[in-house]
C-alpha cells in the first residue's frame, strides 16, 4: 500500500470534520502555552496524575449528556443521578461493612455497592425516559424537575450532611495505580469512552440514535421503535452518571447531595464545545473527549495561577459556551457571507 | 391602449449561481385579469416577490404608477397599489377577524392608545368593500380556508389596491367557494383593480383569466390570450415537452385483493371507507386539502390507527395499529412531506437507504456490518440512478427529485408488498416525476400493490388503472381514468360536500 492510500482517510476526516480539527489545534496551543509559561508544572507527573483523577468525575456525565444530546435532548439531572447513587451506594457499603469490619466483608461492600449504584442510575435514567418519550414532557423540563427531585432524595437520606466513614477497601481500590501511574477515575473513563464508542458506531442501537435526532417523525415512520430509543438513551445517560458519582465518592471519600454542583453546566458546555448538534442529529465522540481534555488543562492551567481566584471559573465556562456557539454558528457558511454582506445570495 | 399598472421588464434575478428569473416581462393593464402560469421551481413566486418588494432584481426595471424602480422596497410596494395575498394568507390566527383587519391602520397611524370604537368601524368598512358577513369578532384560526381568504382580500384592499397578486387562491377551496372568490375578482375588476392569478389548475385558470403569461425556468414562454391555448399547448408551454398520453395498463393484476379495507374510519377525518387493491395494480386516490386522502393513507399505515373498520391483508383480518406493524405486514409509506416526514436531511444517503433494515446488518453478537449497510445503499443509489458522487454524502446536497427517489429506495429495500405514495412527486422537477412515474409503473408490473394519493389530477389519470375520488371523508367515486377526463374528476373532488349525501 502506497502512503498515499494510507493517508487519505486522515485527510478526509480532517476536511470533513472542521470542528475536531480546530478543538485539536486549540489543544495543541493550550498544550505549548503551558508548557512555555508553566514549565515546572508542564513537566510534573503529579500535574497529570491530579487531572486524570479529576475530570472522569464530569468527562463520564458529558459522556451520558452527548447521547441525549445528539437524540435532540438533553439530560441536566446528570449531578442529581450522581450525588443520589452516591449516597446510597456510601449508605449501603456502611451498612454492609460498618466500621471495623473485615477485609473480604469490604470487598463484598464495595461490589454490591457498585451495582446497585449502576442499578439506580439505570432505573434514574429510563424515569427521566419514560417521562420524555410516553408522557411526552420536554426534555428540558423533566431532567430539570427530576434533578431536584433526585437531589431532593439525598438530601432527604443524609439529613443535608456527607455521608462518610466508607470501608478502606473502596478507597484502596479507587486510589490504584495502575502500572505505578495511571490513576484508577482514568481507567474508568477510558473503559467507559471505549464502551461508548462501540455503542456509537457499531452497533445498530448508535446509528438509530443520530437519525432519531435527525428527525424525529422520520424515524418513526421509517418504523423505529422511538419511544424505546429514547428511554435506552437516558437510561445509559443514568448509568454513566451513577459510574460518575462513584467516582466521585472515591475523590472525597464521602458523598454529600450537593457536590459537584458545577457539573451540571460544565457537561452541557463540554458536549457542545465537542460539536455536538444541540437540536441533534449530529457531532462525534472524539469531539467530546477533546473537549473534556481542553477544558480539564484549561482549568488546571489556571489553578497555576494563584492570583486568578477560583470564583472567575464559573465565568470563563460561560464565556467559553457562549463563545463556541457564535462561532459555530459563524462558520456556517450561508451566515458567514450574510455577516459579511456577500452580494446576490440571498437565502 | 391604457397605461399598465404595473409592468416588469426584462427581469433577471440569480438566487447562489441559479437563474431564477431570466428577461422576464410582464404588463398588467388596469382590471385586467391576467393568469401567471408555470410549474413548480419556474420563478412564479420569485417574480411575484419581485413585483412586491421582497427581491430585488439583479436587472431590468418595474414601473409601477408612472414610476421607473430598479428595486422596490415593500414599501413602496403597498403605497403603489400592489398587494399579495400569499398561500398562508398571512394572517394572524390568534387575533380576532377586527383586528386582522383594523390593527395595520391603527399602528400605520402611530397612535398610542387603541381604540376599538373605531377598530371596528374600520373593520366594517372593509368587509362592506366585497359584500361578506362575518362575525367580527371570531378568532380567525377558527375560520374556514375560504373565509380566511376573504379577510386576507379585504385587508388587501383597504390600502387602496391597484393589483391584487393572488398566489395559488384555490388550492384548498371547494368548488362553490371557488365560484364565490371568482365572483369576487370579477367585482375587483369592475372597479378598475387588476389581479394577477396564479395559478397551475387548468380549468380554473381558463375560466377566470383574460391573459395568460406561462414562465418556464425562469423565461417568459408566451403571453397571449385564452383562445389562442387549448390544454394541450398549455401543458407543452409550461414544461417544454411533448406528452403522450399513455395510460397505465396493468400487465398481470391478481384475481385475490392484498390490501381490503372495509367501513374504515377515523373519527372526525374519514369515515366508511371500503377499497380494494390487487397485486400488479396502481390505485389512485385523489381528493382535495382536508377530503382526508392524507389521514387515510397515515391510518393505513399504522400512523393514525383507524377508529372503526378493518384491514385486511391477503384476506385476512389484521391490526394495523403502528407503523412496525403495518411494516411487518409489508407496507411501505412515501409520506406527503418528505422534509419532515421521510429524510434525515443530514444524515448521509445510505444511512437514509438503509434506516428500515437496518436490524438485518447486525450481526450475532450485535455488532452492525457497515460494510454491509454500505453496500446496500450504492446498490439502491445506482438503481434508482440518484445523481450523488457519494452515498455518504449529507442528503440535503441533492435536489427534490432525488431526494424523493431515497424515500422510495428506503421502502423497496424493505421489500413491501404494498407501497403507498401520499403527493409522489410534489415539488420535483418533471424529468424526475417522469422518473419517478416510470419506477412506479415498474414496481407494479413485478406484482407490487401500488397506492398514489394525490391532488395532481393529472398524475393519477395518466398512471393508475382505477381512481377513487375523496370529497368531505368519503369516498364519493370510482373511476376508469381511461375514460374519465380531468374536469370530470375535478368536479368530483370539488362538489361542494353538502350536496354529497353518503357514498357516491
Amino acid at each position: 500500500m502506497s502512503a498515499l492510500t494510507t493517508l487519505t482517510p486522515l485527510r478526509d476526516r480532517l476536511t470533513r470534520d472542521p470542528h475536531v480539527t480546530r478543538l485539536a489545534v486549540i489543544l495543541v496551543l493550550l498544550l505549548t502555552f503551558f508548557m512555555l509559561v508553566k514549565t515546572k508544572n508542564f513537566f510534573g507527573i503529579a500535574t497529570w496524575q491530579s487531572m486524570a483523577v479529576q475530570f472522569p468525575e464530569f468527562g463520564l456525565m458529558a459522556l451520558g449528556v452527548m447521547l441525549t444530546m445528539i437524540i435532540g435532548g438533553i439530560d441536566l439531572s446528570v449531578v442529581g443521578v450522581a450525588n443520589m447513587t452516591a449516597i446510597g451506594s456510601a449508605t449501603l457499603m456502611m451498612s454492609i461493612a460498618p466500621t471495623g469490619a473485615d477485609s473480604p466483608q469490604g470487598y463484598l461492600a464495595v461490589v454490591a455497592a457498585i451495582a446497585f449504584s449502576l442499578i439506580v442510575g439505570a432505573i434514574a435514567g429510563a424515569f427521566n425516559g419514560f417521562l420524555i418519550a410516553k408522557v411526552k414532557i420536554p426534555a428540558i423540563l423533566v431532567t430539570l424537575g427530576t434533578f431536584e427531585l433526585f437531589t431532593g432524595i439525598a438530601v432527604i437520606i443524609t439529613g443535608g450532611k456527607p455521608a462518610s466513614g466508607l470501608p478502606a477497601q473502596y478507597g484502596e481500590i479507587m486510589a490504584q495505580r495502575v502500572f505505578g501511574i495511571i490513576p484508577m477515575p482514568l481507567i474508568i473513563f477510558i473503559l467507559a469512552t471505549v464502551v461508548i464508542a462501540l455503542i456509537m458506531y457499531k452497533t445498530a442501537f448508535g446509528t438509530k440514535l443520530y437519525m432519531l435526532g435527525s428527525n424525529e417523525t422520520a424515524a418513526r415512520f421509517s418504523g423505529l421503535k422511538t419511544d424505546n430509543l429514547i428511554i435506552r438513551t437516558y437510561m445509559t445517560s443514568g448509568i454513566f452518571a451513577a459510574a460518575a458519582g462513584l467516582v466521585m465518592l472515591a475523590n472525597y471519600n464521602s458523598a454529600k447531595a450537593d457536590y459537584g454542583s458545577t457539573y451540571t453546566l460544565l457537561a452541557v458546555l463540554i458536549v457542545v464545545l465537542g460539536g455536538v448538534n444541540p437540536n441533534g442529529g449530529s457531532g462525534r465522540l472524539s469531539g467530546v473527549i477533546l473537549a473534556v481534555v481542553v477544558l480539564q488543562v484549561l482549568s488546571s492551567l489556571l489553578n497555576t495561577f494563584p492570583n486568578i481566584s477560583n470564583f472567575y471559573r464559573p465565568l470563563i465556562w460561560g464565556g467559553v459556551l457562549l463563545l463556541v456557539i457564535v462561532v459555530n454558528q459563524w462558520t456556517k457558511k450561508n451566515r458567514l457571507s450574510r455577516l459579511f454582506g456577500v452580494k446576490g445570495n440571498k437565502s | 391602449m391604457v397605461d399598465n399598472v404595473i409592468a416588469v421588464r426584462d427581469i433577471g434575478k440569480a438566487f447562489a449561481g441559479v437563474q431564477a428569473l431570466d428577461g422576464i416581462t410582464l404588463e398588467i393593464a388596469p382590471g385586467e385579469i391576467h393568469c401567471l402560469a408555470g410549474e413548480n421551481g419556474s420563478g412564479k413566486s420569485t417574480l411575484i416577490k419581485v413585483m412586491s418588494g421582497v427581491h430585488a432584481p439583479d436587472t431590468g426595471t418595474i414601473e409601477l404608477n408612472g414610476k421607473t424602480f430598479s428595486k422596490l422596497s415593500p414599501i413602496e410596494a403597498i403605497s403603489n397599489g400592489v398587494q399579495v395575498i400569499y398561500q398562508d394568507f398571512s394572517v394572524f390566527p390568534n387575533l380576532t377577524v377586527m383586528e386582522n383587519l383594523a390593527l395595520n391602520a391603527e399602528l400605520a397611524a402611530h397612535r398610542t392608545f387603541v381604540s376599538w370604537k373605531r377598530m371596528r368601524a374600520v373593520a366594517e368598512e372593509a368587509i362592506a368593500k366585497i359584500n361578506f358577513t362575518i362575525d367580527l369578532d371570531e378568532k380567525v384560526g377558527q375560520l374556514s380556508v375560504a373565509q380566511k381568504q376573504l379577510v386576507a382580500i379585504s385587508r388587501a384592499l383597504m390600502s387602496d389596491a391597484k393589483l391584487i397578486i393572488m398566489d395559488e387562491p384555490t388550492t384548498a377551496l371547494t368548488k362553490r367557494e371557488v365560484d364565490a372568490l371568482f365572483a369576487i375578482i370579477l367585482d375587483l375588476k369592475a372597479r378598475g383593480i387588476a389581479t394577477l392569478f396564479v395559478s397551475h389548475k387548468l380549468d380554473e385558470v381558463f375560466e377566470i383569466s383574460e391573459r395568460f403569461t406561462i414562465i418556464r425556468n425562469g423565461k417568459s414562454v408566451i403571453t397571449c390570450l385564452p383562445e389562442e391555448l387549448d390544454h394541450a399547448t398549455f401543458s407543452h408551454h409550461m414544461t417544454g415537452r411533448e406528452f403522450d398520453d399513455n395510460h397505465f395498463v396493468p400487465e398481470h393484476v391478481s384475481d385475490e385483493p392484498i390490501l381490503e379495507t372495509r367501513g374504515l374510519g377515523v373519527n372526525g377525518a374519514f369515515a366508511d371507507v371500503d377499497l380494494t387493491l390487487r397485486k400488479g395494480e396502481i390505485l389512485g386516490i385523489t381528493g382535495l386539502l382536508g377530503s382526508g386522502r392524507t389521514e387515510l393513507a397515515l391510518s393505513l399505515f399504522g400512523a393514525k390507527p383507524a377508529d372503526s373498520g378493518e384491514i385486511l391483508i391477503n384476506g385476512e383480518a389484521v391490526d394495523v395499529n403502528s407503523v412496525r406493524s403495518a411494516i411487518a405486514h409489508g407496507i411501505g409509506y412515501v409520506p406527503e412531506d418528505r422534509l419532515t416526514e421521510g429524510l434525515f436531511l443530514e444524515r448521509s444517503i445510505s444511512s437514509n437507504i438503509v434506516i428500515s433494515e437496518l436490524d438485518s446488518f447486525v450481526s450475532k453478537l450485535g455488532a452492525l456490518d457497515q460494510r454491509k449497510a454500505d453496500a446496500e445503499g450504492q446498490r439502491w443509489v445506482d438503481e434508482l440512478k440518484i445523481a450523488t458522487p457519494n452515498p455518504a454524502n449529507a442528503v440535503n446536497t441533492l435536489s427534490g427529485g432525488n431526494q424523493q427517489r431515497i424515500v422510495l429506495a428506503k421502502w423497496l429495500a424493505t421489500h413491501p408488498k404494498i407501497l403507498i405514495l401520499n403527493g409522489p412527486t410534489v415539488g420535483v422537477d418533471i424529468g424526475s416525476k417522469h422518473d419517478i412515474h416510470r419506477i412506479l409503473r415498474t414496481l407494479a408490473s413485478e406484482g407490487l400493490g401500488v397506492i398514489i394519493i394525490s391532488d395532481d389530477i393529472p398524475e393519477v389519470i395518466q398512471n393508475c388503472n382505477r381512481v377513487m375520488a375523496m370529497n368531505a371523508g368519503r369516498i364519493v367515486a370510482e373511476i376508469d381514468p381511461r375514460t374519465t377526463t380531468e374536469s370530470e374528476l375535478a368536479e368530483l373532488m370539488s362538489k361542494d360536500p353538502s350536496t354529497v349525501d353518503g357514498k357516491g
